[in-house]
């Protein structure tokens, strides 16, 4: 019966999407076609204007695809220098990330669920969360030294604060109805965290990683910045020390297409995970 | 109103909180203290917390760290002031006139994911390291907060309201600026609020990406080379905790202030 109803409400859910995906199609192709038009001004401006510090459009995308796009088909097109720079990069950046949305998740948890846990640590965390991340890099350094655990630690202690706080906001406001229908059928302890804290804490703590992630392309960015021997952030320092105009652009258009293509990632994650949540409330309605 | 009839228990679960919070703040001083002490880290890297607090309060009299202080509020001040005289409007063109909504979004979607600091060395080999460097550095990431705030309070006025107006034979600027600027005024106020913890941790970063000027980023990347780093550079996040959420709570008490017919409205109990 639940497999009945389950695939039931996915097409229904499905037949949604696609109904939802067809009215915005037209606002889709216009947004690109300001976005071609934009880079079309930009291009005729910057090779009319001939400055330095503002090369063509064209000239970054032939820069971006020498740096990292010239790589053999079996690769993606990436190249070996898109591996050495891009993958330690990413990689430090997602394990900051995942360390940080662990913590966050079950401290989050726990801290929403116990009115007495969160008095006490509550100040605590006010003044942790109005820290700004570039100070900490500083105690990382003197702690780590320059290097990936240093990038790491300031990547978690940056972005555990919005996941931390959302997910402690939306196990508090657990509907306290389905918490009732938990008790009366008896759920044991571990069914209620599974089958209905967590459930009914997801949009927030979705709402979180999505601050968090794009918190964590920017610590990622600056903790290179500051110090590291390779990675996106170290490209950066190096196009700036020879003053190569291009490079930069093109690094700034990488990170603009990363930050771009995570962020669509984690949407697609969120809606396949929280399509039956949409769903739900539409029924309560 | 419930203080009249139930005056007692609120207010004791409410100084409850207080002394649990402040039980919980000394707990943790007096484990980092301890961890400090014990020898198990080495006290160059982790020094007590009475050590870093002591560090803290000397610095209030040192005129160096005091000016560097003043030149990050003062990019921060510019920075935000711009950033809400330029976004507010925006977002109320972009909120109303729906065909500029569309083309300005894909602009927007566009030019959001680029992280603000990728921007840093560029903008430092074009305005070297100055108030306008920071303030143009602040303003770019500043806006966005600003602008969507100002957008989502839009799409959230009453329409009835609008429509009674129209029906009264006012105009589109008379209803924008009856109507739509005062219901979405409480959205526009966190945006502030928002930009301004941006704001800050943009001027602090600048300052320690550009190795030139004054501020406190500069501050903390010299402490961070010279004898005794840690300490300095501790004392100085605590500093810069303390700045955030002051400013923070500027922001919150004005809001309170200024918005009590926005939480009474809607029932909002923060």
């Amino acid at each position: 019966m639940t497999t009945a109803t389950a695939d039931r409400t996915a097409r229904t859910a499905g037949a949604a999407a696609v109904r939802k995906a067809r009215a915005p199609l037209s606002r889709f192709l216009l947004r690109w076609a300001v976005f071609v038009c934009g880079v079309a001004v930009w291009q005729v401006a910057a090779s009319g204007a001939e400055n330095a510090f503002f090369p063509p459009p064209s000239k970054i995308i032939v820069s971006l695809r020498d740096l990292w796009f010239s790589g053999p088909a079996a690769h993606l097109w990436l190249s070996d220098k898109a591996f050495a720079d891009l993958l330690p990069s990413l990689g430090r950046m997602l394990l900051g990330l995942a360390i940080a949305a662990v913590i966050g998740i079950i401290g989050g948890l726990a801290l929403g669920r116990s009115q007495r846990v969160h008095e006490y640590l509550d100040p605590l965390m006010q003044f942790f969360r109005a820290i700004p991340p570039p100070t900490l890099i500083a105690v990382f350094i003197v702690i780590f030294k320059i290097g990936t655990e240093m990038e790491v630690a300031t990547i978690v202690f940056g972005t555990v604060w919005p996941i931390l706080v959302n997910t402690t906001d939306g196990a508090r406001a657990v509907d306290p109805l389905h918490l009732d229908t938990a008790r009366v059928f008896r759920f044991s302890r571990t069914r209620v965290l599974f089958r209905v804290i967590i459930p009914d804490s997801l949009p927030k703590v979705f709402a979180g990683l999505r601050l968090s992630l794009s918190l964590s392309l920017i610590l990622m960015v600056f903790s290179e910045l500051v110090g590291s021997d390779n990675g996106i952030g170290y490209q950066m320092t190096n196009a700036q020390g020879a003053f190569d105009m291009t490079t930069l652009w093109a690094v700034i258009v990488m990170l603009g297409i990363l930050g771009y293509v995570l962020n669509a990632l984690l949407l697609i994650v969120e809606r396949t995970m929280l399509g039956w949540h949409r769903w739900a409330n539409r029924l309560g309605e | 109103m419930s203080a009249s009839t139930e005056p007692a228990r609120p207010r004791r679960s409410r100084s409850g909180r207080v002394v649990r919070g402040f039980a919980g703040l000394a707990a943790f001083l007096l484990a980092f203290e301890v961890l400090g002490r014990a020898g198990l880290v080495s006290r160059d890297y982790l020094p007590p917390a009475s050590t870093i607090l002591l560090r803290a309060a000397r610095q209030l009299g040192e005129v160096h760290f005091l000016t560097s202080v003043a030149a990050t509020i003062e990019a921060w001040a510019v920075g935000l002031l711009i950033a809400t005289v330029v976004g507010v409007p925006l977002g109320l063109l972009l909120g109303s006139v729906p065909g500029v909504n569309v083309a300005a979004g894909a602009v927007v979607e566009f030019l959001r994911p680029i992280p603000s600091v990728a921007l840093i060395p560029l903008a430092g080999l074009l305005l070297g390291s100055g108030l306008q460097m920071k303030a143009t550095m602040i303003v770019y990431a500043a806006l966005w907060p600003v602008l969507f705030n100002t957008i989502y309070g839009l799409a959230d006025t009453d329409p009835v309201a609008k429509d009674t107006l129209r029906s009264f034979g006012f105009g589109r600027l008379a209803i924008l600026w009856r109507v739509d600027l005062p219901s979405a005024a409480p959205f526009i106020a966190t945006g502030v609020r928002l930009a301004s913890a941006v704001a800050l941790i943009l001027a602090i970063s600048v300052e320690m990406l550009n190795g030139m000027g004054t501020g406190l980023g500069m501050y903390i990347s010299e402490a961070r080379t010279g004898t005794g780093s840690a300490v300095t550079v501790l004392a100085c996040t605590f500093w810069a905790g303390v700045i955030g959420l002051a400013l923070n709570a500027l922001f919150v008490a004005i809001d309170r202030r200024v918005f009590a017919w926005h939480r009474a409205r809607t029932g909002a109990t923060t």
